[in-house]
Formats: C-alpha cells, sequence, structure tokens
C-alpha cells in the first residue's frame, strides 16, 4: 500500500518528535520501576529515524515500516529495540496491497502478535501490550470516529496500567512496590498512536 | 579452530563484560572460544545488536555459542542477534537462564571438557535461582 509522500514524511516525523520530545517524562516513569533507560533508549532509536528521514519518506510504506524498524533494533540499546523494530518490521510485512480499515487490522493484529512473541509476554503484564491490544480492538471495531478513539483508547490503556502489578521486564523484580506507576512501554506507545492520529486528523 | 563450545558475555555494561570475561580466561583458561561486548549503541549502558553479532561470530565453534547475559533488554536484544544470524548458525546459539558471571565460568569449565551446546547450557542453567 503506498501514502503519499508528503503525508508519509509527516506521519514519520510526528512519532519520532513526539518520543523525543518525551524523552524526560519516559525517564522519569521508567526510573521509577525500570532502570531509567527506556527514554534515552527511544530517544536514540527515533533520532536515527529522523537521520533517515528523507530515505524513509520516499520509500514504498512497507519497505520504510521494516527500516524503521530495522533502525530501532540496532540503535535503541535497549529490550524496546527489539520489541518496537519487531513492531515497525511486522506491520511493514503484512500491510495489505490496497489502504482499507480490515486490513490494516489484520496486519496491525499480526504486528501485535510479534510483540507478544518477542517479550514472551501477554496483556495484563504491564507492558505496551496492554496499550496495544485496545489499540488494535478498536481498529478490528467497525464504528465510526476511528482516530478520535484511537488516541483515547490508547491513553487510556496506558493509564489503566498504574495499578498493575508488573509481571515482565525490570519492573517485574519490583513486585508489589511497581504498583502506582504507569508503565513506560505503555506510555511510548500511547505517544505514538496519538501522534499518528494528530497527522491524520490533522491537528499536526 | 578450537571445536569446544564458544561462550560469549552480553552486559549493559562494557566494564561488567569485560570483568566476567577475565574471570573465565583466568579460572578456565584459553580452550573455549570467549567474546563479550557491552554497551548501548554510541555508547553509554546498554546493549547492541550490531556487537552482540559480532561477539557470536568471534566466538565462533562449530560446537555453538552459549550466551550469558545480564538483565531484560541485554536478552531480548541477544535473542533479536540470534534470529539475524544465518540460519545455519541459529540452531546453534543459545541464550542461557543463568547469573551472568557465575554462568559464565560455570558454562566456560563445562565447555572447555568438550560437552555439548545443550550440556553448556544445562551446567550454566544449574544456578538459577528455583
Amino acid at each position: 500500500m503506498q501514502l503519499d509522500a508528503d503525508l508519509q514524511r509527516r506521519l514519520i516525523k510526528a512519532v519520532a518528535e513526539r518520543v523525543i520530545v518525551h524523552t524526560d517524562e519516559l525517564v522519569a516513569l521508567d526510573r521509577a520501576i525500570g532502570d531509567g533507560d527506556h527514554g534515552l533508549n527511544m530517544k536514540r532509536g527515533f533520532a536515527a529515524v529522523l537521520a533517515d528521514l528523507d530515505k524513509f519518506s520516499v520509500m514504498p510504506l512497507d519497505e520504510s515500516l521494516k527500516g524503521m524498524g530495522m533502525a530501532l533494533v540496532m540503535k535503541v540499546g535497549g529490550a524496546s529495540g527489539p520489541l518496537y523494530g519487531s513492531l515497525f518490521m511486522a506491520l511493514g510485512k503484512a500491510l495489505p496491497a490496497q489502504a482499507h480499515r480490515a486490513g490494516l487490522a489484520k496486519a496491525f493484529a499480526a504486528a501485535v502478535d510479534a510483540v507478544k512473541a518477542r517479550g514472551k509476554s501477554d496483556v495484563g503484564q504491564k507492558t505496551m501490550i496492554d496499550v496495544l491490544v485496545p489499540v488494535l480492538a478498536v481498529l478490528q471495531d467497525t464504528a465510526g470516529d476511528l482516530p478520535a478513539r484511537l488516541c483515547a483508547a490508547a491513553q487510556e490503556a496506558a493509564t489503566a496500567t498504574i495499578p498493575v502489578r508488573a509481571q515482565r521486564g525490570r519492573a517485574s523484580f519490583l513486585g508489589e512496590r511497581s504498583i502506582g506507576h504507569m508503565d513506560p512501554g505503555a506510555r511510548s506507545a500511547s505517544l505514538m498512536v496519538c501522534a499518528v492520529m494528530d497527522v491524520m486528523e490533522g491537528r499536526a | 579452530m578450537n571445536s569446544n563450545v564458544g561462550i560469549v558475555i552480553v552486559s549493559h555494561s562494557p566494564d561488567v563484560a569485560r570483568g566476567a570475561a577475565d574471570m573465565v580466561r583466568q579460572m578456565v583458561g584459553d580452550d573455549v572460544p570467549l567474546a563479550w561486548c557491552g554497551g548501548a549503541p554510541g555508547g553509554g549502558l546498554g546493549t547492541n545488536v550490531e556487537e552482540i553479532l559480532a561477539a557470536i561470530n568471534r566466538a565462533w565453534s562449530e560446537a555453538g555459542v552459549a550466551i550469558l547475559v545480564d538483565l531484560g533488554g541485554a536478552e531480548t536484544n541477544s535473542e533479536m542477534a540470534i534470529e539475524m544470524l544465518p540460519d545455519k548458525q541459529q540452531n546453534r546459539v543459545v541464550v542461557c537462564n543463568a547469573p551472568i558471571v557465575e554462568g559464565a565460568v560455570m558454562a566456560a569449565t563445562e565447555a572447555s571438557a568438550g560437552s555439548s551446546l545443550e550440556e553448556v547450557r544445562r551446567t550454566a542453567e544449574e544456578l538459577k535461582p528455583a
């Protein structure tokens, strides 16, 4: 499937810049329940994406997603590299030939499955999957007003990780003490979803 | 070419990885192919898929390679690196679920006796918390 090159560029730029602008917040969230590197790792990964923005903007969308995924794998330096890298690469691989909602939902489902496999994780373990799965559910639901509902669902899902006890990643070492903090991966996932929707709705 | 299983040590910190490798060399000797890496791409704490791939190839043995990791991302990035290896190498590299320093020494000790990759992994993993 093809996107207008200008739209593709704005989408990539919006996602990368949204993550980078929130570096300090992600560092603070990760410092509370992890090792504090999520913000800096994501910043490094998306800075690498921005460095090749010209290239990623003009590639066919599937190739662009795979290329960005590989950049994240190679540059992030933490577990979020292979996790988000797998999301982007699997999404690129599964994209439908023509843009339509059912096909996109199916591709996103394949991408979420790739993250689950990479992280050996599933819903309810206080991870980015707790945001990706509700977003997928909205994509699969054929009711209207998709962009607004997607961003809202992502934000609500990220907030909903606060009372959850972590079962994956370093936060799981904290046991009960991981309760009361938003998962940084859930937060970064929600930031990306909302950045995409802001562009699609003409807010960015 | 050394026919013993190779050992790769992957830490978030290059100092930790180098130190663990020093211990393996002193305690086990030079009969085991050994490589280490640590640090994020561009510096700082973290792990780097490209460097893990390079370390696997430096420690490569036809008998396979056992990887010892410290925390979270070191494991995920090592698994990613394994998947990026050519098919014929992929099924001969394992990540051991064991503490990095003790696991590396125990794995290398087992490897130096000419044991198989599975035996090396099992010996390292005997150290994991019950």
